[in-house]
């Protein structure tokens, strides 16, 4: 019987007597994909970093190769034969591409100096295997946040590890890189490597895993071939309850005209764009990576300037130059990088949550704090943010409770028209389906939604139209009624 | 929410947030209240150490001595709240003192009799507003790095204040000014310490109570997600570096009036005591945390460990290195406070 590659028993971690992991026992076979599944604090990335050396377990043991280990910091976990790319995207953002994938082990030996030359050289051959078409010379602050997880995910398949654990490898990726990345997986599996997949796609799980592993509270509550499990029975392990359909579309698009763009162009982002969005519709956005969407949006909100066309709103002609003034518009803007320029990490969930409204929340400069704290409150409530209180610090909540703090934000300045970038990205399922949930009635209530997504059963399920952009112009508008997964997946390449 | 979902909810906190274990409550006992705890440490030490150090007129001596750093360091402290930093408040409040004497000395060339003392003030906070003006919008608007803009402003500053004053002291300051530095309340609370009280006051019904103080503190904690939430990233900007030359030109105010002279060379150095008490104090340089509570302790113990060495006859040199062990020591317990995240 072959060794497994990574064989875990009886794991067990709490953080101060609350489990976070209870009796855990997980399995990974050479030239296998093995999916870890669960909803966001099901424990899944506790599990990973106890495993990476990031932190330790109370109880239990953990083998590599047959070897028991007790690894104490990642490097230890890396000289093994284990790599990971985290969930949570952080390079250098003022070095390049190449040294950041290189970073720590420039090399050769102990010489002072880098070879740049073969740095960039070799950068560039990973990329190539991923289908990446980008200078390993680029600083990463450049880089789009689906170029950067491409990076990152070169970064981990550098080391040629045996083990690789991937924790959301796809959440900000278009869908012509993803298929790179499981031909690239495949080619591991047959070279005998294992893959410790983490993710909520369901589609990608079926298509990618050979085995399947549920997490629910820090439990494993199943585990089997992939082959054994269809998408009702996992996301019903996950969650613990049935669910019928995930998406909840009950909007009719009413006919008058909410927001207008004519001719808008932003020379080396996207040009032409020309879109409407009626009150009650749900406009969705599909695009590739680099199709200009998320610059379209910021432009639109006035974070960056367009060089040309104009906006309308309920008819009448505005200038949107900052984003305040797209504010007391009544637009909001939930952006795609939640920790980059939605929430303000260090502080409470309380002061991010009423962020946007303190100008109606302070009508003499004074913040009337009573007033403030009953709608903090309607709010967290209302997206079931699990938090222990308002006060708590924003950076301790989980990926999928920071992103219903940003919603809450929004939501809470009643916006006549809402933009999300990628809304559900990184999110377990029982949120995704409120969150959807609240997408739809936000729009039956009469209000405009457009909602950019990589995700293309998201899109298809949500919109009454769908806008493909296509490197930088619009592909095209399509109507419900015409809407695949193939029309706008091949009006998008 | 239920309590499975409680539960699993602090499973994901790191375990000093778990307020109710007997171990944690200490912890956040003394991450809130350490700087108070190690400033009355530092008195108790010093009231054994020395039998002058508890005796009211030295108690006054210190709070007057401490007023001047604190005006300083509160502007410091909005200003590094939002991630920036002012180097120019010794300069600041070197010009704008000069300014004010200009006005309130017969000495000064064509000035025959002292204008009111309202005027003084008025101007020297003006032109204090004016130069702080210059670095807000040299850093909220041309993005010019704070460290830079204001390090210049350091020297311009300076050699505006030569120039003014042709190098030389204005002396003969009227005496109705002087009551501004060398007047007491009650017969005993000296003026330049209730000023500091009054300016405390109002700095933090500011930044607690008021929608700009929020803004500051969104601004330092992550300026993009400040924009994009529709705060005017660049007016708040602008305004903590006026407000940190606003409050140095009271400094100066005060500076002049005790030392009954305006000196182009005062101040100097003085935005390094401020910026010691702001990060004593636990505010972060990186912007978006900190209190003003932990400034005004950290400007205590600057002037409590100053005034207690001086009783015992520490000489200055060894002196300055205390205090630089001070600072170092005080980031360094915050740093390891905050790596427990």
């Amino acid at each position: 019987m072959n060794i497994p590659l990574l064989d875990v028993t009886g794991l067990y971690k709490s953080y101060v007597g609350v489990p976070a992991l209870e009796n855990v026992s997980f399995r990974l076979e050479a030239g296998t994909v093995h999916a870890l599944c669960g909803e966001n604090g099901a424990g899944k990335s506790t599990l990973m970093k106890v495993i990476m050396g990031i932190i330790q377990r109370d109880r239990g043991e953990i083998a590599v190769k047959g070897k028991s280990v007790h690894f104490i910091s990642p490097r230890q976990a890396l000289d093994e034969g284990v790599s990971i790319i985290e969930q949570e995207l952080s390079p250098v953002p003022d070095m390049t591409i190449a040294e950041n994938i290189f970073l720590g082990r420039e090399g050769p030996g102990l010489s002072p100096f880098i070879n740049y030359r073969s740095l960039n050289r070799r950068a560039g051959e990973i990329l190539a295997t991923l289908g990446v078409d980008l200078d390993p010379r680029t600083k990463m602050k450049r880089l789009r946040v689906a170029q950067t997880q491409l990076v990152e995910i070169a970064k981990a398949l550098s080391y040629d590890s045996d083990i690789i654990i991937m924790d959301e490898p796809t959440s900000a990726i278009g869908a012509r890189e993803i298929e790179k990345l499981f031909s690239t997986i495949r080619r591991l599996k047959a070279a005998g490597k294992g893959i410790i997949y983490i993710s909520h796609k369901m589609d990608e799980i079926f298509d990618i895993a050979d085995t399947i592993t549920i997490l629910r509270d820090g439990r494993i509550v199943e585990g089997g071939p992939a082959a054994d499990f269809d998408r009702e029975r996992l996301i019903r392990n996950m969650i613990g309850r049935k669910i019928d359909t995930e998406y909840v579309k009950n909007n009719v698009p009413r006919n008058e005209l909410a927001l207008e763009v004519r001719g808008f162009t932003r020379n080396g982002e996207f040009s032409d764009i020309n879109l409407s969005v009626r009150r009650g519709e749900i406009l969705g956005i599909f695009g590739l990576m680099g199709a200009g969407r998320t610059e379209f949006l910021n432009a639109l909100y006035g974070v960056t300037r367009a060089d040309s066309g104009s906006v309308y709103l309920g008819g009448e002609k505005v200038r949107l130059t900052a984003p305040r003034r797209a504010l007391r518009k009544g637009i909001a803007y939930v952006t795609e990088d939640r920790k980059e320029s939605g929430l303000v990490l260090v502080r409470s969930v309380a002061d991010n949550i009423s962020m946007a409204a303190l100008r109606e929340l302070s009508p003499f400069g004074f913040v009337q704090r009573r007033r403030e704290l009953a709608k903090v409150d309607e709010m967290i409530s209302r997206f079931s943010i699990k938090t222990p209180s308002s006060g708590q610090l924003v950076k301790r909540l989980s990926g999928g409770n920071q992103q219903k703090v940003v919603l809450g934000r929004w939501i809470l300045i009643d916006p006549e028209i809402l933009i999300l970038d990628e809304p559900t990205r990184g999110i377990d399922v029982g949120s995704k389906h409120e969150i959807y949930s609240f997408i739809s009635d936000l729009a039956s209530e009469g209000r405009a939604v457009i909602m950019v997504s990589s995700e293309l059963p998201e899109i298809v399920g949500m919109s009454d139209r769908v806008a493909v952009f296509k490197e930088g112009h619009l592909a095209g508008v399509v109507d419900r009624d015409n809407v695949s997964e193939e029309t706008l997946m091949s009006m998008a390449v | 929410m239920s309590e499975r979902e409680r539960v699993s909810a602090k499973a994901e906190m790191s375990s000093r947030d778990q307020g109710k274990d007997g171990e944690a409550r200490l912890k956040g006992i003394i991450s809130e209240y350490g700087i108070v705890l190690v400033f009355f440490l530092f008195c108790a030490v010093l009231a054994f150490a020395s039998p002058y150090f508890l005796k009211p007129k030295n108690l006054i001596n210190v709070l007057r001595q401490v007023s001047i750093n604190g005006l300083l360091s509160i502007g410091m402290t909005f200003v590094i709240l939002t991630g920036g930093i002012d180097l120019s408040v010794g300069s600041i409040l070197a010009f704008s003192s000069v300014v004010a004497a200009s006005f309130v000395s017969t000495a000064f060339p064509g000035r025959t009799e002292a204008a009111p003392i309202g005027i003084a003030i008025l101007a020297s906070m003006g032109v204090a507003a004016v130069l702080g003006g210059v670095n807000g919008i040299l850093v909220s608007r041309m993005k010019v790095p704070a460290f830079v803009a204001t390090l210049g402003m350091l020297s311009m500053g300076r050699g505006f204040t030569f120039i003014y004053t042709d190098g030389m002291p204005i002396p003969k300051i009227d005496p109705s000014f002087l009551v501004i530095g060398q007047g007491t309340i009650f017969g005993f609370v000296p003026l330049p310490v209730v000023i500091f009280i009054i300016a405390f006051g109002v700095a933090w019904v500011v930044l607690y109570k008021t929608r700009f103080g929020r803004y500051v503190y969104a601004v330092g904690g992550n300026e993009k997600s400040a924009k994009v939430s529709g705060i005017n990233t660049k007016l708040i900007i602008f305004f903590v570096y006026v407000i940190s030359g606003v409050l140095a030109a009271i400094g100066g105010l005060i500076l002049t009036a005790r030392t009954t002279a305006g000196l182009p060379q005062a101040g100097q150095s003085y935005e390094l005591d401020a910026i010691a008490a702001v990060v004593i104090g636990g505010t972060s340089l990186s912007g978006g945390q900190g209190d003003l509570r932990g400034t005004l302790f950290g400007a205590l113990i600057i002037g409590v460990i100053g005034n207690g060495l001086d009783l015992l006859g520490v000489s200055s040199y060894y002196q300055q290195v205390i205090k630089g062990a001070i600072i170092v020591g005080a980031v360094l317990l915050d740093s390891f406070r905050k790596r427990n995240d």
